[in-house]
């Protein structure tokens, strides 16, 4: 009679999968049900990003960093700019400095939207998902307004910006701020507090602070666990001290602080917060000019720059090194969701696959980012 | 109680034979519409339009998919132990269809009138778990595998809680025989099994313990028919499709055709014990809406209703997890199925 | 804290080990440590009371110039919530450095992106293999002498 074989089975979650949100290879030992190790196979999305910002010219990096975090544009143009003008020493006008500040809010709730809804499609609600896309459809028209771009903008360049904003972009802003409150709390009830949804992400993936912070994680994940570390508030880029809004932490609401529904949660809070920052700018936009005075061909002095910005992921960072060509000599970026996922082996371990695609989800990462 | 076409052609082999066609005819037709409406109602529930493109409504939509299903190419995967491989689909839509024979549509028309009904229902569904497992394990992949083991538990699991909650209604009725429930009931909507059935005024200590009943027997068919939220079997999202990962064309949509058809057996079974049948609400007030072809008016009405409720239910719910499935069924629903019982049994010797 | 007098206090624990600090780079000054010293350098200012860097938020492998390899911390306090840049060579001939993984896991990923794309080793590294490009890729594509090569398994690459 064969012998029974109690070995441990190795399973794919291969590149081409619904719920790892791109491409991403994840090989699962498994012990049953049980995950025991996990393994992320990473470079599919690779497209060579430094190796190509070093053959173009300043400005001409900027498209390519949109399409990084492809979720996030506005966020990832921000950084590299801001890497760049420090490089140079330019202020920028304060009009500029507002309407960045109202672009990056804007996209960090279509990325939060995109997060919350697709972590609900992984846990079975389909609902949620369309509810939270059509949401985000009215801050994509926003964006069409301003640069006529839905998704990758080449908006925020070196000194300022490429268009300036319209009175109808103010007046449509005011409108979608009015319409989404109410949308949040829609989506809260619908998801974040069904009793279903709390019991497949409660007490799954429990992340200790301490084990966050020395890998190096970041934004929703690290303040999931219990950090209250915001780089908005805590390291201030542009002019994010004059504006008044809270931290979200996770703190163990429903389950523990640390686990998957509060790295979930903090993100449904962080929405709320970033309304009321774009509440703050849009009434106050200064008149003035949208770009300084940048010459035509960027040619900084020889010298490096590393910037660190909140992206809805994460710290993004660049790090751009300079040899005063009209080429940047090296740019890195760090991306948060390198980070966050490298990480997912440690967590994982214990729970049921069920959970590793929530573990997954709530980490919210994009492979652009990661394999750029 | 005589078929129609036992009083038609007589009871002869020809009558016998021809009994399934109006059923299969139905069970077509219902398969077809159900995925049509599942999408147009998603699509109400989700803000946006289901299919319009084949004509204004979509009416023509599934007739076209099924006919795109036909056509393509039967990709079958290396090394599959093709007998179970191919049988397997045709297994699970048999042991559903099978469950058609006692469904009371009128009072004239029940396929097979067995004494036995409720009991034959829920034996011959379980055979589609034989068919299920066929297909996880022949089709040479571990994902369907896993799907496959899954939906074993989950379907074994549940057969308990459903025969418990439908006890309470066998235990009032001392019958196992459908269209039996379906005459018990008569006398308009009151005197609906969910309302405490027929009887004297004693009755209302037993309505709590038939709405609890019928929502415990409408979760547990839930989870015999693979609906979210217990989809775990066929989660997109995370074993990509489950047990029906290897099967393209025509096999897959008799995968699917068996859910959808499960769905209305099972709502046709629920109408019939706890919701009156084919009775109509009002009873002999309006004695018009009484007749045959009304019945089946009414049969209709009422299992479309639950059918749209399940519906309702797949579009709203997040999905539940395969340890908390068991947990749920085991730990709550069998002993509050149990406690019901007994407290029929109680409320029996004391007032009969 | 600033950057001198961490570079003091660092100066006083290591005598060697440390290499000059550059401050009159007008927008990061940062200094250089030598390779085979950097994991108790950095332990040390991971582990040190007024410092505290518990958290690496990047590491860089950079072609530094005609013979140079070199690797690029950034640092951060979350605690004191100060910041620091650290440099160390390593020659192209032998790229050598020690792994700072037992200071910060984050180093572990970030220390194979920049084997894979420089062709750093990093000594000690539990796990040092390919991240971003396939396991048997050729080269590492982020050297400024960097030739993309005709076939992979076959295929022809640059089209």
């Amino acid at each position: 009679m064969a012998e029974l074989r109690t070995e441990e089975l190795t399973i794919n979650m291969g590149p081409q999968h619904p719920s790892t949100h791109g491409v991403l290879r994840l090989v699962l030992t498994l012990n049953g049900e049980i995950v025991t190790d996990v393994k992320p196979v990473l470079g599919y999305l690779h497209r060579c990003f430094e190796k190509h910002a070093e053959a173009m010219t300043y400005p001409q990096v900027i498209p390519y960093t949109d399409r990084m975090d492809y979720l996030n544009s506005m966020n990832n143009e921000l950084a590299y700019v801001l890497a760049a003008e420090k490089l140079l020493g330019i202020e920028v006008p304060e009009r500029v400095e507002y309407i960045r500040v109202i672009m990056c809010e804007l996209q960090r709730i279509a990325s939060h939207l995109v997060a919350i809804g697709t972590f609900g499609n992984d846990a079975g609600a389909f609902t949620p998902f369309l509810y939270c896309f059509a949401d985000r459809e009215k801050v994509l028209e926003l964006f069409e307004i301003v640069c006529g771009a839905r998704l990758l903008y080449n908006y925020i360049w070196i000194g300022g910006l490429s268009h300036d904003i319209t009175p109808e972009f103010v007046k449509k802003t005011k409108e979608f701020i009015k319409y989404f409150r109410p949308r949040i709390t829609q989506v809260n009830n619908l998801l974040s507090f069904n009793k279903i949804f709390i019991e497949r992400t409660a007490n799954i993936g429990i992340l200790p602070p301490d084990v966050a912070i020395n890998a190096g994680c970041s934004g929703p994940t690290l303040r999931g666990s219990g950090v209250k570390y915001d780089l908005r508030k805590d390291d201030p880029y542009s002019i994010y001290h004059k504006f008044d809004f809270d931290v979200c932490v996770g703190e163990g609401r429903y389950g523990v602080a640390g686990d998957c529904w509060n790295r979930y949660f903090v993100r449904a809070l962080e929405m709320e917060q970033s309304l009321r920052i774009i509440e703050q700018a849009i009434d106050n936009i200064p008149e003035g000019d949208i770009a300084s005075a940048v010459p035509k061909r960027v040619k900084p002095v020889a010298g490096e720059s590393y910037v660190r910005t909140e992206s809805p992921k994460g710290e993004l960072s660049y790090y751009i090194i300079s040899d005063g060509s009209l080429n940047p000599y090296r740019v890195k970026a760090r991306s948060p969701s390198f980070c966050n996922l490298s990480v997912i082996n440690q967590i994982s371990r214990g729970y049921m696959i069920a959970d590793v695609v929530m573990i997954l989800g709530s980490f919210d990462i994009v492979l652009g980012c990661i394999d750029r | 109680m005589e078929n129609i076409f036992t009083q038609w052609f007589g009871d002869n082999i020809l009558a016998y034979i021809l009994i399934p066609i109006p059923v299969l005819i139905w069970v077509s037709l219902f398969a077809l519409y159900a995925v049509l409406a599942e999408r147009k109602i998603s699509a109400w529930m989700q803000n946006r339009i289901g299919p319009n493109r084949t004509d204004k409504y979509g009416l023509l939509q599934t007739i076209l998919d099924a006919v795109k299903l036909l056509q393509k190419e039967i990709v079958s995967p290396y090394r599959t132990d093709t007998i179970w491989y191919n049988m397997a689909p045709f297994i699970v839509f048999t042991a559903v269809f099978l469950g058609y024979a006692i469904l009371p549509f009128s009072s004239v028309f029940i396929s097979a009138d067995l004494n036995i009904g409720l009991f034959y229902f829920f034996s011959i569904t379980s055979i589609s778990v034989v068919g299920v497992l066929m297909a996880g394990w022949s089709s040479n992949n571990k994902y369907s595998l896993f799907g496959g083991m899954r939906t074993v538990a989950q379907i074994v699991s549940y057969e308990i809680p459903t025969a418990l909650s439908a006890l309470v209604v066998v235990m009032l009725t001392g019958t196992l025989s459908m269209q039996k429930y379906a005459l018990i009931q008569e006398g308009g909507i009151f005197n609906w099994y969910i309302f405490g059935g027929p009887g004297d005024i004693t009755k209302i200590i037993l309505i709590p313990i038939m709405f609890v009943s019928m929502a415990i027997l409408f979760i547990s068919t839930l989870a015999e028919s693979n609906r979210t939220p217990f989809d775990l079997t066929e989660a997109d999202s995370e074993l990509v499709a489950g047990v029906h990962i290897e099967y393209s064309g025509m096999r897959f949509a008799m995968f699917f055709f068996a859910e959808y058809a499960e769905m209305f057996a099972v709502s046709g079974v629920i109408t019939t014990l706890f919701l009156g049948g084919w009775q109509s609400p009002f009873g002999d007030l309006i004695p018009f809406l009484n007749g045959p072809v009304m019945q089946v008016f009414w049969f209709l009405a009422k299992s479309l209703s639950l059918v749209f409720v399940q519906i309702w239910v797949r579009w709203t719910l997040p999905r539940v997890r395969i340890d908390q499935l068991m947990t749920m069924c085991w730990k709550y629903l069998i002993p509050i199925t149990l406690v019901n019982v007994f407290l029929v049994g109680i409320y029996m010797l004391i007032f009969n | 804290m600033e950057i001198t007098e961490i570079y003091e206090k660092l100066k006083k624990v290591f005598e060697t080990g440390l290499g000059e600090i550059k401050t009159d780079i007008p927008t990061e000054p940062f200094f250089f440590a030598d390779a085979d010293k950097i994991d108790v350098i950095c332990m040390f200012l991971r582990d040190e009371e007024s410092l505290q860097f518990d958290n690496l938020s990047c590491l860089s492998g950079v072609d530094y110039d005609k013979d140079n390899l070199a690797v690029v911390y950034h640092l951060i306090s979350y605690v004191h919530n100060h910041r620091l840049v650290l440099k160390t060579l390593a020659p192209k001939s032998n790229p050598v450095v020690k792994t700072v993984t037992d200071v910060w896991a984050a180093a572990n990923w970030h220390e194979r992106e920049a084997y894979d794309l420089i062709g750093i080793n990093f000594e000690g590294h539990p796990d040092l293999r390919r991240i971003l490009l396939p396991e048997d890729w050729e080269g590492h594509p982020l050297r400024k002498d960097y030739k993309v090569p005709e076939f992979y398994r076959g295929m022809k690459v640059p089209y």
